[in-house]
């Protein structure tokens, strides 16, 4: 909501078993950020924002 | 909140208890939202959760104060160009609108905890405030190129 450049998905891993497979998705909640940057479990607001600050570089 | 789910199709999805918690959130909403639900013909094999997720957004809406929640039910590939609108690219996807389309999409059906997020995501989407912290608002503000994130969870 905070930026017209951002779009986020939830994603339901069983349905949709290639695409847990794509990312090795083994523990849930798994974020993946633009492909290639991951973040294990749920984290605070501050540390999600340092990843996405990573995708910047 | 959280809902499991019940293969019988037929009876509603959501008990009364949930109902009621449904509705009690929801009348936290003040601008209105639109569930747009992308989904495949009856008849189509392909998409197990389909018809259940469907039915769940439904039954949802249902229980909003009257007039903010309405659902719009596309079909993946005869709504073509809806689905090239929402750059949605599988299915069953939902797209939680508000004043504009913020970009949030939940793929596969949101159950088991998940349901909580949709509840969340709902009113927020209807107040057009994210409830983010300052600092926050202020790093997000600098983002300047596409932002992808995709948040993979287990209906657990």
């Amino acid at each position: 909501m905070e930026s017209e450049w951002v779009t986020a998905d939830m994603v339901e891993a069983t349905e949709f078993p290639h695409l847990a497979n794509k990312y090795d998705v083994y523990g849930v909640p798994r974020t993946v950020i633009n492909e290639t940057i991951h973040v294990e479990g749920a984290v605070p607001e501050a540390m999600l924002v340092n990843e996405l600050m990573k995708a910047l570089d | 909140m959280r809902i499991k789910m019940d293969k019988e199709v037929n009876m509603p999805l959501l008990n009364d208890t949930i109902q009621g918690q449904v509705r009690k959130t929801l009348e936290a909403m003040t601008g209105p939202v639109k569930l747009v639900v992308f989904t495949q013909s009856a008849d189509a094999l392909e998409c197990e959760m389909c018809a259940e997720t469907r039915a769940l957004i439904e039954e949802v809406a249902a229980l909003a104060p009257a007039g903010k929640l309405t659902v719009e039910v596309k079909d993946f590939l005869a709504d073509r160009a809806a689905t090239e609108a929402y750059q949605v690219d599988k299915i069953p996807a939902l797209a939680i609108v508000g004043a504009q389309d913020y970009g949030i999409r939940f793929y596969g059906i949101p159950a088991g905890y998940e349901f909580s997020s949709l509840m969340d995501d709902i009113v927020t989407v209807s107040k057009g405030e994210s409830g983010l912290s300052s600092a926050t608002k202020a790093a997000v503000a600098r983002v300047n190129r596409p932002i992808h994130i995709q948040v993979y969870v287990t209906p657990t």
